[in-house]
């Protein structure tokens, strides 16, 4: 093995690292919010919400997770203007992941709400609190508290999958690698170092999770 | 500009379809044949073994697959080979497959309680055979359910495989749509396929998953 690396371009090319850099934070962070959010209404429906709905929302978690992420965004970018919906390249990639994530952490939640004791739904009746009420503030909170460590792994899961915005010209971490090595034609080192990107990035998005449990629910930290 | 109709596409979607399954279970095999070679070392006595399984999870579960694929096309063109899509493919899901079961199965050796490692050391067994003969047979019952859904995530994997030029299923979207100008009508075969292959296996694993909850429940 012959090969000298090279990574002397870094300089020149440290403010596409950045700009990708950014676009795959802002695409996490919007899907992450976003989609855990579509997670708890799927979640609603499915355990406690109108019966006419489980069968759509049901579907759909299927249809999502049994089904690559690069496909749902392809079907997104490249199938759905053929029905008049054109969107650009960030606005498909984020709509993908919330989707993607809507799925995923439904499914998560609706677990953590399936293990909640039948005494908390009736405390909250005795309290004279309407169901929904009795959801936003008995189970929820405690359903999310006992999940929080496999929603934390899927959102990084998620945050990791972004990587394939890059096929739809989204500017992330990959696309600025891809930039980089048409230019350089140093493609390992630009891989390499976008990976340690994302590796760096998944350790500190990891520890950020867990801080952000302990913020939200002081008690797991207490106990 | 020649039409295509619907069973033109879906027939070549269906022809590329076998290309991801061979890839899936080449994928899947390789990587529990690396994975249960990671797994002794993560179990096992030597703090070097340890560790290095630790680091090669947290790397490869802490990167992008899409990244892992770049580096083995890219990678393994270093030492002079001439790298085919399909080993550079094979290469990169067989090394994050791996990294996924070893965790996996990690999870279901350290379940078994530690009473079982303690009968074996007391019957003279020595540290091969405790696992071999007490632990492992009782490791897999729980595995299976696990490992059976997390071939769902393999299959789906293999789609990334299309971005370093491997002919499968999405490639074959890809180029079937390149072809007839028709993304959404392709790309919805495409993960009508997916959903065909992945939806039963989920089914299944939920089902064994039911089946061992409720052994372990009666017992």
């Amino acid at each position: 093995m012959h090969y000298i690396f090279d990574f002397s371009w870094v300089w020149d090319y440290g403010p596409v690292i950045l700009k990708g850099l950014f676009v795959t934070v802002e695409l996490t962070l919007v899907g992450a919010v976003a989609g855990v959010l579509l997670g708890i209404l799927c979640a609603w429906i499915r355990t406690l919400g109108p019966e006419m709905l489980r069968p759509p929302v049901a579907a759909y978690v299927e249809l999502i997770r049994n089904t690559p992420f690069m496909i749902q965004l392809f079907f997104i970018f490249f199938g759905l203007p053929s029905v008049g919906v054109q969107l650009s390249e960030l606005q498909a990639a984020n709509l993908a992941m919330i989707i993607n994530l809507g799925a995923y952490s439904c499914e998560i939640i609706r677990a953590g709400i399936e293990a909640t004791p039948k005494g908390q739904f009736e405390a909250g009746a005795a309290l004279a609190l309407r169901p929904l009420q009795t959801f936003r503030l008995v189970i929820l909170v405690p359903a999310l508290q006992r999940i929080w460590p496999a929603l934390s792994s899927q959102i990084v899961i998620v945050m990791l999958g972004s990587a394939v915005v890059s096929q739809i010209a989204a500017e992330d971490v990959t696309f600025a690698a891809n930039f980089i090595q048409s230019r350089t034609f140093r493609a390992f080192e630009a891989y390499m170092l976008s990976t340690a990107i994302y590796l760096l990035f998944a350790i500190a998005l990891r520890q950020l999770l867990n801080q952000m449990g302990r913020w939200i629910f002081p008690k797991v930290a207490a106990r | 500009m020649s039409d295509f109709t619907t069973w033109d596409i879906l027939r070549n979607l269906l022809l590329a379809t076998r290309w991801t399954l061979v890839l899936s279970l080449t994928s899947f095999i390789g990587g529990g044949i690396v994975g249960l070679a990671i797994l002794f070392l993560r179990i096992g006595k030597s703090p070097l073994g340890r560790h290095f399984a630790r680091c090669y999870v947290e790397l490869f579960q802490g990167t992008p697959l899409l990244m892992q694929l770049f580096l083995a096309f890219f990678g393994l063109g270093l030492f002079g080979i001439d790298v085919p899509a399909w080993l550079a493919a094979g290469v990169a899901l067989i090394c994050w497959t791996a990294a996924f079961l070893v965790e996996i199965w990690r999870g279901c050796v350290e379940s078994i309680p530690k009473g079982q490692w303690e009968a074996g050391q007391s019957l003279a067994l020595n540290h091969v055979q405790q696992m071999r003969l007490i632990i492992l047979p009782q490791a897999l019952r729980i595995a299976i359910p696990p490992t059976a859904g997390f071939s769902v995530q393999v299959i789906k994997g293999t789609a990334l495989t299309s971005i370093i030029g491997f002919v499968e299923l999405s490639k074959a979207g890809t180029i079937v749509t390149n072809a007839t100008f028709q993304p959404f009508v392709v790309y919805g075969f495409v993960a009508l396929i997916y959903f065909a292959v992945c939806f039963p296996l989920s089914k299944f694993s939920k089902h064994l998953e039911r089946r061992a909850a409720a052994a372990y429940a009666t017992r």
